[in-house]
């Protein structure tokens, strides 16, 4: 086991090394100078110089490279070019935001999914089952920012039970925080919680077919009986792979329901860093995110080795 | 139990009358929706004008300042004198004007701001509005003296600008993320990606403003934008990025619409040194073949003034010259055939992202197409377009919002990237740099805007719109634009 793991943290490490390569040459070829951007159109040569000599600009993309990986080996993620704050406590002061609307999507998306996927799968066939299948399918076509916009239309504007966008900030209070949180939670717990509905049902209806399904009938439980002891809990499992996917789609992907909602949010700081020209804040944002999910996988796989040995003995 | 019933209620009674008298007093905070976040808060050392529209007037001040209109009154500078020859102007400051952390506002002040722009490594993004000054000398703690190598007609003018603001060398090092100024409102908070909220700075040496506390609120999205004014979330949007909104906030009575005019003229801005728009035949067959009230209908949904030079409508030496490049295909036609390109070329629009530019270039490509010329369309980011257009010069056709206030002097550039090269216009303007007299240098503005627009060197578009959108009760915002800034001395509840 410990070879294995071991193993498995060299290849996170050259992950992360070749992953480190790839986002700066990709973030640097980009077109466009951050000194030029900021200066606007009016900017002297000099100026210029002088701007891009006091944003370390001057000196050669190999060295900018090893500058910014050996910061970020010791937690130092650089200054932004723009906001001229630490980057590092930029990304935290966002998280703030994303984090929390990540898993409040995710606690809203599973809420809706689990009763819905066992519901359809407990009657598989029936006018129930195809109400939530037409409905799950409903929800995996329509776009998140479209559901957005609408809630915003019924809910704020309408109805006025809700801002229609911004962060009131957690010093406010935590209701008043996730109030702030709710419609955008919402808008995208839904297209997820269509997408993890029909997964779990179809892994309920595999597992009805198992033996040991039957089994279980046989000994005397009844169907419901049956499906909820020994049914649920085996189909979490491609459920649960599925949840962890959507938690990192969530933390990264919400850039257009941060838009939307205008949300300090993480996915509006690479927005707005990208068309800034902001490299050292793009490149540490996507850095982490990298690291984030190339971390939780290792710890899945670590996690399915313990389960399974046969995992253990084939790497 | 009856008793404490009573009393319960009574209290509920008198607290919910305290509430009612406390909404009949005048509101004194005010949340303002602008659509870009400045990127830091120093005004001397960037080109955003998101910057502007926080700080301008409202944290930092100048020596002179833009009133709504557009007008130069003193600021900081209380009054000056400037000798004959028109080279050395004597500023005095107002007396007794602090900055928000308690230090004196003096002529070393004014010194180390002027200087600090003028320096070597200065990061100022308006460098060339100090590009005259010789010398900053203090005489006494109120007096200062500044010597120009040459006269400038312009110099109250350029130190107007944002870019111009005094600030103190103590709290230098912080200024951009914590500025601190002389103006009416000292900075409180900002919540990055969110908001930043100011307030007002109770030691002000002019008029106190009506207003306690404003928070400017970032919402880069004109759907957001739309619903955070119709949830009544913000009380005025500076400058609402959905022009065609407005008709549904004009139709509601909670809501004004403040329809104004910018520095800003759209131009279909032209390579004059890429074939063939080195040809003016070509390029006066471009300016006959766009429609401008179509792009402004179109693009912009009516919202903009027709333009027919490089030069602001409101402003008094503006001279009409739309004739001069009127819509006529039949005359576009034959000025390309005699330039030899009867059966029309190709060239390429680059559009960067405004959907001035987007919506505009869509319809003249289209205008384009009518005299055989085939535009290819590219969209880039403003990064790109710098990089590319601006910088790189490379290009055909580039539509562009000038919103520099008086930017016609760039037409005096030959490396300006439009790279129109006249010796008689760098004369003119040569000239009118040495000008004070108003009614000359009008004159000579005139004189500017025709030979500029019978080059034809660019396709003179529309002046751009200023839309901003409030609620009805909110008294003394900017109806035009001179500047960016957001004035909120100015502001106040009428209810």
């Amino acid at each position: 086991m410990l070879r294995y793991a071991l193993k498995r943290l060299l290849s996170l490490i050259l992950s992360l090394a070749v992953a480190s390569v790839v986002i700066f040459a990709v973030i640097e070829i980009a077109p466009g100078d951050p000194a030029s951007f900021m200066l606007g159109v009016n900017a002297q040569a000099d100026t210029l110089a002088a701007l891009r000599a006091e944003l370390g600009l001057d000196v050669s993309k190999v060295q900018r490279y090893f500058n910014w990986v050996s910061g970020m080996l010791v937690g130092d993620f650089g200054t932004s070019y723009t906001y001229r704050t630490p980057v590092s406590q930029m990304i935290a002061d966002r998280l703030w935001v994303s984090l929390p609307l990540a898993l409040y999507a995710l606690t809203l998306s599973t809420l809706i999914a689990f009763p819905a996927g066992i519901y359809a799968a407990a009657r598989r066939g029936k006018p129930g089952d195809l109400a939530v299948m037409g409905a799950t399918q409903l929800g995996v076509a329509v776009p998140n920012f479209w559901f957005a916009m609408m809630l915003v239309l019924i809910f704020a504007i309408n109805l006025r039970w809700f801002n229609a966008g911004g962060f009131s900030g957690w010093d406010t209070g935590i209701l008043a925080g996730l109030h702030s949180l709710t419609l955008p939670a919402i808008a995208l717990a839904l297209p997820q919680a269509a997408i993890l509905a029909r997964v779990m049902r179809s892994a309920l209806l595999d597992i009805l077919g198992e033996d040991f399904m039957r089994t279980a009938r046989a000994k005397g439980l009844n169907p419901r009986q049956a499906l909820w002891r020994h049914g649920v809990r085996n189909a979490l499992i491609p459920v649960l792979t599925i949840i962890g996917l959507q938690f990192s789609f969530l933390l990264a992907g919400s850039i257009i329901i941060e838009q939307v909602f205008y949300l300090p949010g993480l996915g509006r700081l690479v927005f707005q860093a990208i068309s800034a020209r902001d490299l050292i804040v793009v490149e540490s944002v996507v850095m982490l995110l990298v690291f984030a999910v190339i971390t939780v996988n290792f710890l899945v796989d670590l996690a399915y080795a313990a389960v399974d040995p046969r995992l253990r003995s084939r790497t | 139990m009856t008793k404490q019933m009573f009393r319960t209620v009574s209290s509920v009674l008198a607290m919910s009358v305290s509430v009612l008298a406390g909404q009949a007093l005048a509101k004194s905070d005010i949340t303002i929706a602008m659509q870009l976040e400045p990127p830091h808060l120093d005004p001397t050392s960037a080109a955003a004008q998101a910057i502007d529209s926080v700080v301008y007037t409202n944290v930092f001040e100048g020596l002179t300042r833009f009133m709504g209109d557009g007008s130069v009154v003193p600021g900081l500078a209380e009054m000056w004198e400037i000798s004959d020859d028109g080279t050395v102007y004597t500023f005095t400051l107002r007396d007794g004007v602090t900055f928000h952390d308690g230090t004196t506002m003096d002529a070393e002040d004014v010194k180390f701001s002027l200087d600090r722009a003028t320096a070597e490594d200065s990061a100022n993004a308006q460098k060339a509005l100090f590009a005259g000054i010789e010398t900053v000398e203090v005489v006494d703690p109120l007096t200062v003296k500044v010597t120009l190598s040459e006269p400038n007609g312009s110099f109250l003018f350029n130190m107007a600008w944002g870019d111009a603001v005094i600030v103190a060398p103590e709290s230098i090092d912080g200024i951009k993320t914590n500025p601190v100024g002389t103006g009416a409102f000292a900075f409180g908070e900002w919540v990055q990606g969110d908001s930043i909220t100011l307030n007002r700075n109770p030691n002000y040496w002019g008029n106190e403003p009506a207003l306690e506390t404003a928070t400017f609120k970032f919402i880069s999205d004109p759907t957001a934008a739309f619903a955070a004014m119709m949830a009544e979330d913000v009380d005025a949007f500076d400058n609402f990025p959905a022009p065609e909104n407005l008709p549904q906030f004009e139709a509601d009575p909670r809501f004004k619409v403040l329809v104004g005019s910018t520095e800003g003229e759209t131009i279909l801005s032209t390579n004059n040194k890429q074939p063939p728009f080195d040809d003016i035949r070509v390029r006066q067959a471009l300016a006959h073949a766009i429609d401008r009230q179509a792009i402004i209908d179109g693009a912009m949904f009516g919202y903009g003034t027709p333009i027919g030079s490089h030069f602001a409508p409101h402003n008094p030496a503006y001279v009409d010259l739309t004739g001069n490049s009127a819509y006529d295909l039949e005359k576009a036609k034959a000025l390309l055939a005699e330039a030899g390109f009867a059966d029309g070329f190709e060239t390429t629009l680059h559009l960067p992202p405004p959907s001035y530019a987007r919506r505009g270039g869509e319809i003249i490509a289209a205008q384009l197409a009518e005299i055989g010329i085939t535009a290819e369309i590219i969209n880039v980011e403003w990064a790109q377009w710098l990089e590319s257009v601006f910088n790189g010069k490379d290009f055909g056709l580039t539509i562009v919002s000038h919103t520099e206030p008086m930017d016609i002097g760039i037409y005096a550039r030959p490396e300006y990237y439009f790279q129109y090269e006249s010796t008689d216009f760098q004369t003119l303007m040569a000239t009118l740099n040495s000008t004070t007299a108003p009614e000359e240098r009008a004159k000579i503005l005139g004189e500017a805007q025709r030979l500029i627009a019978n080059d034809y060197v660019n396709g003179y578009l529309f002046q751009l719109a200023k839309l901003g959108v409030a609620k009805a009760g909110v008294q003394g915002l900017w109806e035009n634009a001179p500047t960016a800034a957001i004035d909120l001395t100015a502001i106040s509840w009428n209810e």
